[in-house]
């Protein structure tokens, strides 16, 4: 059992969470995850280390509710237990000095990059963040950004705070006004880095992406996290997270992450009715539509 | 023991092991097998003719003293029985139930040379089930405590044999395991209608209290490194993590929805309780009613298409490449697998696999191969027969070609030697690998093999990390 030392929201439906694991807040590197089971009946999901305290002993996790577990996990409060938390895995993020890196997260995506930006300028790098919400209260860690990075932009979808418009179109902006761009990392949803991955192919601007299929064991045991990168199969769980974002085939990643839609769709149904949250019930059946 | 004659004894017929019902029993999870009554076990027993020089020991990868165990079983002292197997078998309720006798043990059985073998197998599975269920498995005396302290990696057969082992000889003893059930493939792998978990968890436990200290989620390699293990005080080290990276057939469509690896479909369904999803949150495929392809022909093959068959499959296939006499399963699960109504595709290789619009998988299209020379193996080889091509109208496809070892270990320790497969080398005698204090056994040292060998495996480094133990001063 894994004791939270700390959770509050920081978005509607992003929790941060403080867990305490004293050897993974030892071991971890930006880019690496755990996978946590919150209850016996739970199933095994990834969740990136946003952070770490070595002398506390903590790990920091940020996670958005998108389905049952995530759910569950964010009716967590502090001094609650969390049944399994199993890591550092994955690989870290390949850091080096590219000379200008833009790390770009779109969402939850702000906080897997957020700890691979603090890694690329503690490696030398001039670094620019592009943090991008649906709408104003969907951004997170722009201070936590700003803290790390020379240059923070903020987008919204809506326009209600910062640049309006999608981070890619930032991007273009940056590529635009000929601002030298070494390297960029995109994290967040899959049309997202897709739509990254098609601004940065044609000047040539190595592109990382960190990719999240489903995973079971987390550990390569089962191959369920399979993707297709360069036409070769990988396991995602022990040969990235992150892959060259102009090798990999995100058709397949987005189809495969579609398998189970319907059992999700319904573990939440059941899971809102449990919780007495009707509301809930709606807005997703609103949402899928 | 009641006197009979060698001749009275052979014309005792082989006793049959109830089971469950075939139509009943693909409809669920129970076990099929529900083992030997008292009686049953007894007249078993009888049929042993207590040869002098047993043949049945040299059969077994851990020479169990079979003719004596049988002798006591004959005699009704079954906790005696028990307790004269555990000289060397520590996993016989498991063993009992799936160690491939009929080529082990009972075909070196005398009495199989004019009638049917004893069931050596089932009576071992009889005196380990009633030792549970009764006495409960008495504490084994430890010896003093010797202040040394043993690291081993993984808790399969391997890893649970080793570590029952070095508590007893008083070290002290930590199993990490990866995932956060301990028991390895006989956690995740082996089905509970073949395998109880309960009785998995009843071995942990004996060995929790024996003083075994467990630590789950923990993934040697990335949570600690082995020399990390050294630095945090340990003396040794035993590697047991199997045999861990399912193979594809690398063929197109290899990635479409409702492909599987079998120790994804099994995981999700043994470990994580896919069946009874919602109860358990982790889904599986909705095999109900679908038709449902697994290629392969060993004992993971049957246990996934068996599986595929208790929930809810229409059609449910084994597409083999060779005949039905290559066939590696075990002739008791083929012939359990017949009696639940899978269909048997024989020399037969998949070439594609087939997805409609949406990207699920709908199809395979297989070849039809004959047999040629045999090869390394002494199998004869299957040879594809040109234009042969079909198609077979599928809705899940699982793939149980066999498992290639893990690297994480190997990634994470740069000194240890490996072999080209990537299994780790030893020396056979000790286990010892080429770095030292470090031992390796079980499936990561052999490939994917039995749970007897994997256990005699860890027995036999116990026995050596014990030496090589005594004979360091601690620092
Ligand atoms: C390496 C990695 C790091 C991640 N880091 C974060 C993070 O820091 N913060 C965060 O909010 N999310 C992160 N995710 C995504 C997160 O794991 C999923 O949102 C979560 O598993 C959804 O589970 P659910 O039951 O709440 O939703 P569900 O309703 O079950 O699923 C919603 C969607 O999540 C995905 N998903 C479902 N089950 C799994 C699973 N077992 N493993 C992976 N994905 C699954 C599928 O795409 C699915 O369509 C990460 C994913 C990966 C692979
Ligand atoms: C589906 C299936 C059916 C089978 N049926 C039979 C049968 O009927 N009869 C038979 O005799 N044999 C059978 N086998 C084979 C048998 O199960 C194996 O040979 C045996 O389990 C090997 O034991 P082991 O201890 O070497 O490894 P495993 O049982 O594989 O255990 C290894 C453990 O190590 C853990 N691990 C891996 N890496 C790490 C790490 N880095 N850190 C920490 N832990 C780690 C794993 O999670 C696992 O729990 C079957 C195998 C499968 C897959
Ligand atoms: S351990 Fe296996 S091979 Fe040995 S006697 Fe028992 S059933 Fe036979
Ligand atoms: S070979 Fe058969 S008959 Fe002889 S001792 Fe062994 S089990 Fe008994
Ligand atoms: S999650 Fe099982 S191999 Fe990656």
């Amino acid at each position: 059992m894994y004791k939270i030392l700390f959770a509050e929201f920081i978005a509607p439906n992003v929790k941060k969470f403080k867990i305490e694991a004293p050897k993974i807040a030892k071991k971890r590197k930006a880019g690496q995850f755990v996978i946590i089971r919150v209850d016996e009946t739970g199933e095994r999901v990834p969740l990136t280390i946003a952070d770490s305290n070595v002398e506390e002993g903590s790990i920091t996790i940020i996670a958005q509710s998108v389905g049952k577990t995530t759910k569950q996990l964010n009716e967590l409060e502090t001094g609650d237990y969390i049944h399994d938390v199993v890591g550092p895995l994955g690989k870290p993020s390949h850091i080096e000095k590219f000379g200008v890196a833009v790390s770009i997260g779109g969402g939850v995506g702000t906080a897997i990059a957020y700890p691979t930006a603090v890694a690329l300028k503690q490696a030398g790098n001039y670094t620019i963040s592009i943090v991008g919400g649906r709408s104003k209260e969907y951004v997170i860690l722009e201070k936590e950004m700003k803290e790390v990075c020379d240059e923070v932009y903020v987008t919204t979808d809506d326009g209600s705070y910062g640049y309006h418009g999608f981070v890619t179109q930032k991007l273009k902006d940056l590529i635009d006004a000929k601002r030298q761009i070494d390297f960029v990392l995109a994290i967040g949803p899959i049309p997202m880095m897709k739509a990254v991955a098609e601004v940065t192919r044609k000047l040539k601007i190595k592109t990382m992406v960190s990719l999240n299929p489903i995973m079971v064991d987390g550990t390569g045991m089962c191959g369920g996290c399979r993707a297709t990168v360069d036409n070769k199969t990988v396991f995602v769980c022990v040969d990235g997270p992150e892959f060259d974002a102009h090798k990999v085939d995100f058709e397949i990643l987005e189809r495969r992450n579609r398998t189970y839609r319907e059992d999700e769709e319904l573990a939440l149904k059941n899971f809102a009715k449990k919780i007495h949250e009707p509301a809930l019930v709606e807005e997703e059946e609103k949402e899928s539509e | 023991m009641e006197k009979l004659s060698n001749k009275e004894r052979m014309k005792i017929k082989r006793q049959t092991m109830p089971e469950q019902d075939s139509t009943k029993r693909r409809n669920n999870f129970l076990e099929v097998n529900l083992g030997f009554t008292e009686e049953l076990a007894r007249m078993e027993a009888l049929r042993c003719i207590q040869c002098p020089k047993p043949t049945c020991v040299e059969g077994c990868p851990v020479n169990v003293k079979i003719k004596d165990f049988i002798a006591l079983v004959a005699e009704g002292d079954y906790l005696g029985a028990a307790a004269k197997i555990k000289e060397d078998n520590m996993l016989p309720a498991v063993c009992g139930r799936v160690c491939p006798q009929e080529e082990q043990c009972e075909v070196k059985c005398v009495v199989g040379k004019k009638n049917d073998a004893v069931a050596i197998g089932r009576l071992e599975r009889f005196v380990a089930d009633y030792e549970r269920q009764h006495s409960g498995a008495k504490i084994p005396e430890i010896k003093k405590k010797t202040g040394k302290k043993v690291a081993i990696i993984g808790s399969g057969p391997a890893g649970l044999s080793c570590a029952g082992d070095l508590i007893q000889m008083g070290h002290e003893v930590t199993v990490f395991e990866a995932l956060h059930e301990l028991g390895g493939v006989l956690i995740y792998g082996i089905p509970e209608f073949r395998l109880p978990k309960e009785i998995v968890k009843a071995e942990v436990e004996s060995l929790k209290k024996l003083g075994v200290d467990f630590q789950t989620n923990a993934v040697i390699g990335f949570t600690d490194t082995i020399d990390e293990l050294f630095q945090n005080g340990y003396d040794a080290v035993f590697i047991a993590v199997g045999a861990g990276l399912p193979h594809f057939l690398k063929i197109p469509g290899e990635n479409l929805n409702g492909v599987y690896s079998a120790n994804e479909f099994l995981t999700r369904v043994n470990l994580m309780k896919a069946y009874k999803f919602p109860e358990f949150d982790t889904p599986v495929f909705h095999c109900k009613d679908k038709n449902v392809a697994v290629f392969g022909g060993g004992n993971t093959a049957m246990d996934a298409v068996r599986t595929s068959k208790r929930l809810g499959a229409k059609n449910a296939y084994i597409i083999y490449r060779r005949s039905d006499v290559e066939m590696p399963a075990r002739k008791e699960e083929i012939h359990h697998a017949q009696e639940e109504g899978i269909e048997f595709i024989f020399l037969s290789n998949p070439v594609e696999f087939i997805g409609d619009k949406n990207g699920w998988l709908k199809g395979v299209k297989v070849q039809k191969m004959e047999l040629g020379e045999p090869d390394a193996s002494g199998r004869r080889r299957p040879v594809p027969i040109e234009g042969s091509e079909y198609i077979i109208d599928i809705d899940m496809a699982v793939i149980a070609i066999g498992n290639g070892s893990n690297p994480i270990i190997q990634k994470t320790t740069p000194d240890l030697q490996f072999n080209k497969w990537g299994n780790i080398v030893v020396d056979e005698a000790t286990m010892k690998t080429s770095k030292q204090g470090v031992f390796a056994g079980g499936d990561i040292v052999t490939g994917g093999a039995t749970v007897i060998l994997a256990m005699g495996a860890g027995r036999k480094a116990a026995a050596a990390i014990s030496e090589y133990l005594n004979g360091i001063n601690k620092k």
